[in-house]
């Protein structure tokens, strides 16, 4: 086999390379440690993703449970942020509710993300028709700006939780797709993709080995601060009524209800807001920390 | 000048097409028969097939685009299906509290949101520029709608001193455009300090402050008019985003404008106003975009002068 | 000696890095007189553009001045507060930098920007100052003033930019001319054009010139005196016709080594190896004693003062090489 000495090249050049992609990380944390508002963030939202997973086994009370007895009291030392007009444990629900409003953004932007980047990659790679033909496409899409797009998308497919994800996704795909796109033109340009293509890789081995990983700073970045957004469109889309219509708790629906007792329990709009502006908040300082850590040219 | 208007121009125009068919093909991407949809579960086959006409879903389709252009230029929209009215008479009347908001929000929010921008720049790396900022990321963080109820619930519940929805007085305005605003006022917060931070590195800042100008001078006349031109186009994409983005404000302050219709029209399936809707938000969306650019060339000597 | 314009003393700046305050010019002092241009050269890095900006305290927020004296006209512009500056720059020092294209505001007509230092500096109505303008266009050799105020930047040459920015420099008539690697950026008959223009506005107006470059074709052509600099300290100081014939450190017999000569046949260029030390990884002894060929035991270990090497005074160098004897060893 004429390859035997390619890949004990290739395995030469990957135990050199290693060590060094090592520290090259370590170097990434340590110099991560040093934004403290970054990894404040991180922590919370580590404790948000933990909540999403062991929240119902945890939290004080069942979230389901009424108490007919302790209808939208405030806050006291048994209900630490009051109950709701069933006289469930608005603390025990948000927690709980992590888990339903986590997983729609997470999802939501996961999928968004994993077609935006390919759009991206192709379009600023091939160039050419094809370029113009998906970022026509984004054009058509960015021409419904912000929740809109979110909102018309929610028209077409109907309501619910499952197209809300859907609608979410769909509104983080454009933007995605431009991000990427230029950051894989200016990746095109640097040499060692000049080299690759040199020695005769085929465009799609260069597309995915060499020019992928290029862009996958920016891709982290945005991703963070799109999980941000992603939670602030699916909580507005159940705000206005298109979430879902089932008794398991949710952030935005949980907002919702709060709305018409705003008079007399004004601590059923305040927690659940509180919570989600704070969880915003973390993924968007992560962001900003991320990118600075990873783009020392930024600030 | 000239050409760069014109080029401009003519390259808006197939992507107003594209969006006028896709906003026609709507009704044609709701899964299953819209008519069914629009007439409810246990509506006869009469019913339903009543509704189709209205909805004009009987004809060929090739009839109905052309139908759908013919309406797009002669102002006939179609009527809607709930009230009878034209699309036209439904949607008229709720234009002017949304523009409105929208401008009002605007307002405060370019004006806050670029001060706040100089001061962080000016001041970069000093007290004021983390407060500033925290300020900025807190704006793009907030719910909208959280932060419109907290001030609800604050200045007219608690407080008493505006009122909580409607739109009777000036005082009415307050509260959704601060909540319309924040957002915007981040984004531009955040804009222009950045832009501005990369403008005072710039050589011909260094040229001024050698010149012997005062450090004010410098900031505004040097290095405020060269971001500028980058902050208005920021700014222009904004408004556009805003009437859409109205929204949520009308929702939280029960206010009759286009966004709250949206969401009305949605939820009792009135696809002919939700068709005119989407189509004027995403037109007027990509006008003020063509305005922007326009702008940018006027303000920017090196755009004008080709 | 005469009497002097600027005099630099024991110039010492430092900026922050990372915490830490690292020197970027040290002890650094030289003067200039009325008329005379003096070289400052040295190789990117050795801290002569931070003296130009010390001298204008312009300095980056992270850079300070923390000791010595800068005297104009015998006055301690160290001592000056920010408004008192003000009225300083562009009256009595002004500045031209390396990049005209740059250095002008991109979206300001070059009559704002010319007209904006004059009614500044002077108390001259518009009309007053748009004459005044004029008059400093043309005097710069811009063949058609008129055309010139109304045009950006952009719409002009670098050549153009660059007389433009000399006519700015010249509109509130100087005493001290700081100019950074004026030619720089500009094509090489460009180059020639506005090093002729400024030794034309010193024979005119008897200005000052500051002259930074590490151009040793530049120096030999405009300078009277010149300042050798590394790693932010002076090496040596000399007439300039004294320094080409005879430069004694080797930093500069290297710098001057390094230049092609016509007819000279060398084949290939002797270049100093190594490169400049980081500023805040310093050499202990002589800084540049890791690149020197000669470096002897002492070398490593203290540095050398900058010392007089000939009986009138007007030459000093910073080498062990002569310290003890004043001769070469």
């Amino acid at each position: 086999m004429a390859d035997k000495n390619t890949t004990s090249n290739i395995n030469l050049a990957a135990a050199e390379e290693l060590p060094k992609a090592q520290s090259k990380f370590k170097e990434f944390v340590k110099k991560f440690m040093k934004r403290k508002t970054a990894v404040i963030s991180l922590a919370f939202i580590v404790f948000i993703i933990l909540m999403a997973i062991i929240g119902p086994y945890v939290v004080p009370y069942d979230p389901q449970a009424p108490d007919y007895t302790a209808m939208m009291q405030g806050p006291s030392v048994a209900h630490i942020w009051g109950t709701n007009e069933y006289g469930q444990d608005v603390f025990s629900r948000l927690m709980v509710g992590t888990r339903l409003s986590l997983t729609c953004a997470l999802t939501a932007t996961i999928i968004g993300t994993a077609i935006g980047v390919v759009l991206g990659l192709i379009a600023g790679f091939y160039g050419g028709i094809i370029d113009s033909l998906i970022m026509r496409c984004c054009d058509v899409l960015f021409a419904f700006p912000d929740i809109l797009l979110a909102i018309a998308v929610v028209a077409i497919i109907g309501q619910g939780m499952v197209n809300v994800m859907i609608a979410v996704a769909v509104f983080t795909v454009p933007s995605f797709a431009r991000i990427i796109r230029s950051a894989t033109i200016s990746v095109k340009q640097a040499p060692y993709v000049e080299v690759a293509r040199s020695l005769g890789c085929s465009n799609t081995r260069i597309l995915f080995v060499h020019i992928f990983p290029g862009t996958i700073q920016s891709m982290i970045v945005n991703f963070t601060m799109r999980v941000g957004t992603a939670i602030l469109a699916a909580s507005s889309l159940s705000f206005l009524g298109f979430g879902a219509n089932v008794t398991e708790p949710d952030w935005g629906s949980m907002l919702s209800t709060g709305r018409n007792y705003l008079n007399t329990a004004p601590h059923m709009v305040l927690f659940p807001g509180i919570l989600i502006f704070l969880t915003v908040l973390a993924f968007n300082l992560l962001g900003d920390g991320l990118r600075d850590t990873l783009d020392p040219k930024m600030n | 000048m000239g050409r760069y208007l014109g080029k401009r121009l003519i390259s808006t125009i197939p992507l107003l097409l594209v969006i006028s068919f896709v906003v026609f093909m709507f009704i044609h991407m709701i899964p299953g028969d819209p008519a069914r949809l629009v007439a409810g579960q246990d509506a006869t086959k009469e019913d339903v097939a009543v509704v189709r006409e209205q909805l004009g879903l009987d004809e060929p389709l090739l009839v109905q685009y052309g139908k759908y252009m013919k309406g797009l230029f002669t102002g006939d929209l179609g009527s809607s299906i709930k009230n009878g009215k034209t699309v036209v008479e439904t949607i008229a009347p709720r234009l002017k509290p949304t523009i409105m908001l929208t401008f009002s929000s605007m307002i405060w929010a370019a004006i806050i949101g670029i001060a706040i921008g100089i001061i962080a720049a000016v001041f970069h790396g000093r007290i004021l520029d983390y407060v500033g900022m925290i300020i900025a990321i807190a704006g793009i963080s907030v719910p909208s709608f959280w932060l419109g109820l907290e001030l609800i619930q604050l200045f007219s519940v608690s407080l008493g001193w505006l009122p909580t929805s409607g739109l009777e007085t000036w005082k009415s305005y307050i509260l959704p455009s601060l909540t319309m605003g924040a957002g915007i006022m981040a984004v531009l917060a955040r804009f222009s300090r950045s832009s501005m931070l990369e403008t005072m590195r710039e050589d011909y800042v260094r040229t001024a402050r050698a010149k012997g100008l005062s450090e004010s001078l410098v900031v505004m006349r040097h290095a405020f008019k060269n971001s500028l031109i980058e902050i208005v186009t920021v700014a222009g994409l904004q408004i556009g985003g805003l009437l859409s983005g109205s929204v949520m404000a009308e929702t939280v302050f029960s206010i009759p404008g286009l966004g709250r219709l949206l969401v009305d029209s949605i939820q009792m399936r009135d696809y002919k106003v939700v068709q005119a809707l989407l189509l004027f938000f995403a037109t007027e969306y990509i006008l003020i975009n063509l305005i922007v650019d326009v702008l940018y060339g006027v303000i920017n000597p090196r755009v004008r002068y080709e | 000696m005469a009497e002097k314009l600027l005099e630099v003393k024991n110039l010492r700046t430092e900026f922050k890095r990372d915490k830490t305050w690292v020197t970027a010019v040290n002890n650094v002092s030289f003067s200039i007189q009325p008329g005379e241009i003096l070289g400052l050269v040295g190789e990117s890095g050795c801290g002569k553009s931070v003296t130009s900006l010390s001298i204008m305290k312009l300095l980056a927020r992270n850079s300070k001045i923390s000791n010595g004296e800068i005297l104009l006209n015998g006055k301690d512009l160290l001592k000056e507060d920010k408004k008192g500056m003000r009225k300083i720059r562009g009256r009595e020092v002004a500045m031209i930098f390396q990049e005209p294209m740059n250095s002008l505001n991109p979206c300001m007509r070059i009559e704002k920007q010319l007209t904006e230092a004059i009614l500044l500096h002077n108390n001259f109505s518009k009309e007053e100052a748009h004459n005044r303008a004029f008059e400093v266009l043309k005097s710069v050799g811009i063949p058609e003033p008129d055309m010139t105020l109304k045009s950006y930047p952009h719409q002009l040459s670098g050549g153009m930019c660059q007389r433009v920015m000399i006519a700015m420099a010249m509109s509130c008539e100087p005493e001290l001319l700081i100019a950074d690697e004026p030619t720089t950026a500009l094509d090489v008959t460009i180059q020639a054009q506005i090093l002729e223009l400024m030794e034309d506005i010193r024979a005119k107006k008897n200005t000052g010139i500051l002259m930074i470059t590490h151009d040793l074709g530049v120096v030999a052509e405009m300078c009277s005196r010149v300042v050798v600099m590394y790693a932010g300290r002076i090496v040596e100081e000399a007439p300039v016709q004294e320094l080409f014939a005879d430069p004694k450190h080797p930093y500069t017999q290297g710098l001057i080594g390094s230049v092609p000569k016509l007819g000279s046949g060398v084949e290939s260029l002797p270049s100093i190896p190594g490169s400049v030390p980081d500023l805040s990884v310093m050499p202990k002894g002589c800084k540049f004693a890791p690149r020197c060929k000669y470096a002897m035991d002492i070398c490593h270990q203290q540095e050398p003062e900058l010392a007089d090497i000939n009986e009138a005074g007007t030459r000093k160098c910073r080498c062990h090489l002569l310290n003890k004897t004043g001769k070469e060893a």
